[in-house]
């Protein structure tokens, strides 16, 4: 599924896009949680093409998503990150985007639109 | 056993803020000397976690980077206590001792040790209360 289909389905608005050319690249599972060392344990196979989901909000999310060559975030519940860690996300190539919606239902929207969970 | 690139970095007790900054620096230097990227992947995994128990359970510390010709990379983490009382426990999934500052970023979950040694090619801990040393290998072809 295309990352603009992705943030289109649970209703995402970018924070920020670092790497255009990403909007049409293809995501082929996703992974959520609020626990950093659950996603670095978890995601193993292709994290370059796992959507992170999370409700937490701060800068190990992103530390995190750059360990993993991760390179879409959605932050559930409407957060939004402080303008330095966007700014500091610059150089990972890393798309971030926000939906309004609750962690489960933007993990019930996006299965339900056929992206599967990580294997 | 031949060193081709030797780098050191410090990590500073409760400095929060810069959390991850030295894992990103070995994952640069990893990058730019051409190591896989699905063996940089685990070393950066390593990296963070132990960087991050480096700053949440102890008083900083110091890590070291070494790549050598014959295609290992070293990685120590060595910190200046007080150290693991228990390092079975330690490496138990699940186990933590964790502040509340840790897990509102998203750690203690006492996944830090046991992920380590997961992605790590050798991996072994000493620990007293002047410190705890981390030392992990990882071979440049998987």
């Amino acid at each position: 599924m295309k990352a603009s289909d992705i943030a289109e389905a649970v209703h995402a608005k970018p924070l920020a896009i670092w790497n255009e050319s990403l909007l049409n690249k293809e995501y082929t599972a996703v992974f959520a949680t609020d626990l950093m060392s659950d996603a670095l344990a978890m995601i193993q196979e292709s994290p370059e093409d796992t959507v992170l989901v999370t409700g937490l909000c701060n800068a190990q999310v992103l530390r995190t998503a750059e360990m993993l060559d991760i390179k879409l975030i959605i932050f559930a519940r409407g957060k939004k990150l402080r303008q330095e860690d966007i700014d500091a996300a610059e150089g990972m190539d890393c798309n971030l985007f926000t939906t309004d919606y609750t962690l489960y239902e933007t993990c019930g929207r996006l299965y339900s639109k056929g992206i599967s969970a990580i294997s | 056993m031949n060193t081709i690139l030797q780098k050191k970095f410090t990590v500073e007790r409760d400095d929060y803020a810069n959390a991850g900054m030295v894992s990103s620096a070995i994952k640069t230097t990893l990058r730019q000397v051409g190591v896989d990227p699905k063996v940089m992947r685990r070393i950066a995994v390593a990296s963070y976690e132990a960087e991050i128990n480096m700053i949440i359970h102890a008083y900083g510390g110091t890590v070291y980077l070494d790549v050598t010709e014959e295609g290992m990379i070293h990685l120590i983490f060595q910190d200046t206590g007080p150290g693991i009382p228990d390092i079975e426990k330690a490496l138990t999934p699940g186990w933590s001792t964790a502040s509340q500052k840790a897990r509102e970023l998203g750690f203690g979950a006492g996944m830090g040790l046991p992920n380590i040694r997961r992605v790590s090619d050798e991996f072994d801990i000493e620990s007293s209360p002047e410190g705890t040393s981390l030392y992990l290998t990882f071979r440049v072809e998987e």
